[in-house]
């Protein structure tokens, strides 16, 4: 077998010569991003110290640029490989550009002291992570992701070829999060820097990461593209989620919808009919969908949350089953709702579902 | 740029002042005692050696020796305490409250008895020996219950519990001793600097100041270590062999002291917070040689209130630091707290 820029080979890992995860296979190619997901205490960090040397391994190997990793004094390994963890820091009255500076440690000469040529270095990595502004303020008086951008400014600064994030996004809202991950996205393709990191967030996992690695039990239970890797069925059995969905397409994660006879009847299409799916699964109301053709944006939701849906093919002409189906329902439904159709030439016998609700629901309010 | 500046006229300022404090106590030492000896006077049996054979004697036999072992001891110490304190990540750790001190006390008061018995004469080598083992000993415990506890306050309390059980070792041991082999222990079990020798002064100098080197060294990794052990390492720093020089280094400086001065309180906290806090830096580089001018500062300047203060009696040491020692470390935690 050909051997990749970082090759794990039958690696086992674990605490105490206990070993928790065996027989890791994989290979890395140069500038990846590779994705550790899986179930909390799984062993994502487990994996990574072990790969970061804070652990010992406890069998297999791992070769990295064609050299035995665990073989390679850690002043050299310091060169080749940063590191950005989970462990919380406060150092004492440091500046984040005094924190940031740690990352010269390998180049710096025997007390440390740093050259002009490092202190441009330390400002480079400040401003690739956009954090110029930091520089003077003391780490322990910033927020968590401002924390956490500088902690990647020293990794970026010790001028890896490999960089290795344990869960970097954790503390990081939204915008942070995207922040961080494009700056890794960047790095990788720009500079050919290797990323491996866990993320707990599956769907950033899947925009981001070029293979991803899924831990679960003893072993690595799939890893491959994320095409691949995000079925509904994988992730699923991977986090055992036995209520709820995860939408492939868009790594989006849905609660599960309210079964039972259907109580509404929801008349929708192109996504109008979203925001009232999510209302009436809030308030735990079973409802019926339609006529939704399969390729509507509605109905990508629909299908997890209503109790029932009618549908139809894509662009063709709505059926007559369809139309009688759809109109058994609505008889069934206590109230019919209107959430806004759009009508084409495909699609008119909506139409009629549209005047009946009509119909019925101004009888409704004589009443 | 800006910053880079203003720190090393920070850095310089205070380096300044406690090079300016380092000589005002060694004069004001020398000066003050039951005899009064003036300026003028010190500096010609100082520089020129000629002077009364009383005052020479006076400040060449007792003052100055004393004086000296006051400045390398509480250097010495306080270093201890910050080797301590970052290798456990802790600002209240150090050799007294880890029961370090008390271990070495311990060991030295066995050895004292014994060889007094055997050869009524104990050699400055052989104590620090004696204090290093039992420096060792207090480490072992608290590394090996550091192995099963991870909780910092329970470390620091278990540490303290040792230098009780030590301290109480001592004391059975004093008590059924023989009068004539404990005279010089009990003065010393308590702290002091009195009745130093030039032939200590010299090998406590060339202990400490060996230790210092290799401690300056360090300067580097030790700068790692303050952003935690899973960063140090990815830096390049063989983990395993760091954590074995840090405290040995640590446990030579506080094995001196204490072989030579007993257990000494609270300096080994205090004196590398307040420096750490006024150079407004944790760079091993200023505070090692920062921590160690302060502490022989400080140590001076509580010899001579032990000395003065109630003169003709002399106060232990401890007396002193600890009334300046504790009240900064309560400082030192509310500020913490405050902080968080």
């Amino acid at each position: 077998m050909e051997k990749q820029y970082v090759q794990i080979d039958n690696l086992s890992v674990g605490y105490q010569g206990k070993a928790l995860i065996h027989d890791i296979c994989l290979g890395i190619r140069k500038g990846e991003i590779v994705t550790l997901i899986g179930p909390n205490g799984s062993g994502k960090s487990t994996i990574l110290k072990t790969i970061t040397r804070q652990l010992e391994k406890l069998g297999g190997n791992v070769t990295f640029a064609e050299k035995d990793l665990y073989k390679l004094p850690f002043k050299e390994l310091a060169k080749k490989m940063a590191v950005v963890l989970t462990e919380r820091v406060r150092p004492e009255l440091m500046t984040c550009y005094d924190v940031v500076a740690t990352g010269r440690y390998p180049y710096t000469g025997y007390m440390g002291i740093l050259s002009g040529k490092d202190e441009q270095k330390v400002y480079e990595s400040l401003e690739t992570v956009h954090a110029e502004e930091l520089a003077e303020r003391p780490f322990d008086a910033i927020s968590d992701g401002q924390r956490q951008r500088i902690l990647l400014a020293r990794a970026i600064c010790q001028e890896p070829e490999l960089i290795v994030l344990d869960e970097p996004t954790s503390f990081l809202d939204i915008k942070y999060k995207l922040e961080l991950l494009s700056i890794l996205r960047n790095m990788a393709k720009k500079k050919g820097i290797t990323v491996i990191m866990s993320l707990h967030e599956i769907d950033l996992a899947q925009k981001i990461s070029d293979k991803i690695i899924c831990v679960r039990g003893d072993t690595i239970r799939w890893y491959g593209e994320p095409e691949k890797i995000f079925k509904e069925d994988i992730i699923r059995e991977l986090y055992e989620m036995h209520n709820g969905y995860f939408d492939t397409s868009f790594g989006s994660i849905e609660l599960p919808g309210t079964c039972g006879v259907p109580e509404v009847f929801v008349l929708s299409s192109c996504g109008n009919g979203i925001p009232v799916y999510r209302k009436l699964q809030k308030e735990q109301v079973p409802f019926a969908a339609g006529i939704l053709y399969t390729n509507d944006i509605d109905y990508q939701l629909a299908r997890y949350l209503a109790a029932e849906v009618v549908t139809e093919k894509p662009f063709c002409e709505i059926s007559d089953q369809a139309i009688a189906k759809a109109l058994k329902l609505m008889r069934g439904c206590k109230k019919i709702m209107n959430a806004g159709v759009v009508i084409g030439d495909c699609n008119r016998k909506m139409q009629r579902l549209i005047d009946e609700a009509e119909r019925v629901n101004s009888k409704k309010s004589k009443v | 740029m800006d910053i880079r500046r203003k720190r090393k006229m920070r850095y310089s300022l205070v380096f300044g002042i406690l090079i300016l404090a380092f000589g005002v106590i060694i004069v004001l030492n020398i000066n003050t005692g039951n005899v009064q000896i003036s300026i003028p006077d010190i500096l010609k049996i100082l520089f020129l050696r000629k002077g009364g054979e009383v005052e020479y004697n006076i400040i060449w036999r007792i003052r100055l020796p004393r004086l000296l072992m006051a400045a390398i001891l509480g250097g010495a110490l306080s270093l201890s305490g910050f080797l301590l304190q970052t290798f456990f990540a802790n600002p209240i750790a150090g050799p007294f409250i880890l029961g370090i001190s008390s271990g070495a006390k311990m060991v030295v008061a066995l050895t004292m008895i014994y060889f007094m018995e055997r050869f009524s004469h104990v050699s400055s080598s052989a104590l620090i020996i004696a204090a290093f083992i039992g420096s060792l000993i207090s480490i072992g415990f608290i590394l090996l219950m550091s192995r099963k506890v991870n909780h910092m306050a329970t470390l620091l309390v278990a540490g303290t519990m040792i230098g009780y059980i030590c301290s109480a070792i001592t004391d059975f041991i004093v008590t059924f001793a023989e009068d004539t082999d404990i005279v010089n222990l009990h003065g010393w079990s308590q702290g002091s600097f009195s009745g130093m020798s030039w032939g200590n002064v010299k090998v406590a100098f060339l202990v400490v100041g060996i230790t210092f080197l290799c401690t300056f060294l360090m300067a580097k990794p030790i700068g790692a270590f303050q952003m935690g052990e899973g960063y140090a390492q990815s830096m390049g720093i063989n983990m395993k062999v760091f954590r074995v020089v840090l405290i040995l280094l640590s446990s030579i400086f506080s094995a001196c002291v204490t072989a030579f001065a007993g257990p000494i309180s609270f300096v080994g906290i205090a004196v590398p917070f307040l420096i750490k806090k006024t150079l407004g830096s944790a760079n091993p580089l200023v505070v090692i040689p920062g921590t160690f001018l302060g502490g022989s500062v400080f140590c001076m300047m509580c010899d001579l209130i032990a000395r003065m203060a109630f003169a003709p009696t002399e106060l232990n040491i401890s007396t002193v630091t600890s009334i300046f020692g504790a009240p900064i470390v309560i400082f030192m935690m509310l500020g913490r707290k405050k902080g968080k």
